[in-house]
């Protein structure tokens, strides 16, 4: 009984973070949503027929905006959206992700310094860190009050082509 | 669905923590949770084998960063072992490897604790 109480509520949660259209996904403000966005990326990625260390480089850059966005811009309260678009455009890969948070200077983020962090045990802008050093770019585009945006793009290979015939 | 679980075992004065599956911003805290229990017991040798683990965000970086200065101060470490290369990559991006040593196998990081 309970786990079909289980399951319908799954099901609910997934009606509510279903995808809208095969390249955008909607979904809460929560944690445990990563694994959701990351599956998301991971399949629309594979199908488009990317290079798997590519996928995985794209993956970890969406998971570490998104967890900004929870922890930042919703502070992480989970009821915020997060919208996520995926586009191919010519041999770039292009990762938008848009939420209605709190916005935030990205310039405001310093470096990570790993002796400051041992010093201080306080930990902060890795996730920044790893989404610059992963993507080609990171754009931030915020109108306060309003929306954030977050651009991320990526120059791919396709996987399939580097296989010689 | 929280896609990681921990597990630890003892080995001698050597408490082990085996990862698997996702450890990012939402399993983190299980992670915290290992520490916190073990650092509560003045366990302070720990050895945390990634064998298992197909990915790590940031997040689950920040963990070790958290509690390792307190364990060294009180004479104990965080080795880490058999990371993939996927995992590793992350690792070094960040600098991980000049704060941390790291080891092929579980075994080699037991071991090194012994000699010292």
């Amino acid at each position: 009984m309970k786990s079909l109480i289980q399951k319908k509520k799954q099901l609910r949660n997934f009606q509510k973070n279903k995808i809208v259209k095969t390249n955008e996904l909607k979904v809460k403000s929560k944690t445990e949503n990563l694994s959701i966005i990351r599956d998301f990326v991971s399949s629309y990625a594979a199908d488009a027929g990317i290079a798997s260390d590519i996928i995985e480089n794209i993956i970890l850059a969406v998971d570490e905006a998104c967890t900004n966005i929870i922890k930042h811009a919703y502070h992480s309260v989970p009821d915020g959206e997060i919208i996520i678009k995926l586009k191919l455009s010519g041999k770039k890969f292009i990762v938008t992700i848009k939420d209605y948070g709190n916005s935030f200077s990205p310039e405001k983020i310093p470096e990570p310094d790993l002796q400051k962090y041992y010093r201080q045990k306080k930990v902060g802008g890795l996730g920044m860190y790893l989404m610059k050093t992963l993507m080609d770019d990171v754009k931030y585009h915020s109108v306060p009050g309003k929306y954030n945006e977050v651009l991320l793009s990526k120059s791919i290979k396709i996987g399939k082509s580097n296989v010689r015939q | 669905m929280a896609d990681f679980n921990t597990s630890i075992k003892e080995q001698g004065d050597v408490s082990i923590i085996n990862l698997k599956g996702y450890l990012d911003a939402h399993t983190a805290p299980m992670l915290e949770n290992n520490f916190v229990n073990l650092i509560s017991k003045n366990k302070f040798k720990i050895v945390v084998d990634f064998k298992e683990l197909a990915y790590i965000s940031s997040a689950g970086l920040g963990v070790f960063m958290a509690y390792v200065e307190e364990i060294r101060q009180n004479k104990g470490d965080i080795k880490l072992s058999g990371m993939s290369e996927k995992v590793y990559n992350i690792f070094d991006l960040l600098g991980f490897p000049l704060l941390y040593e790291i080891f092929n196998s579980e075994e080699e990081a037991i071991k090194k604790f012994s000699e010292k």
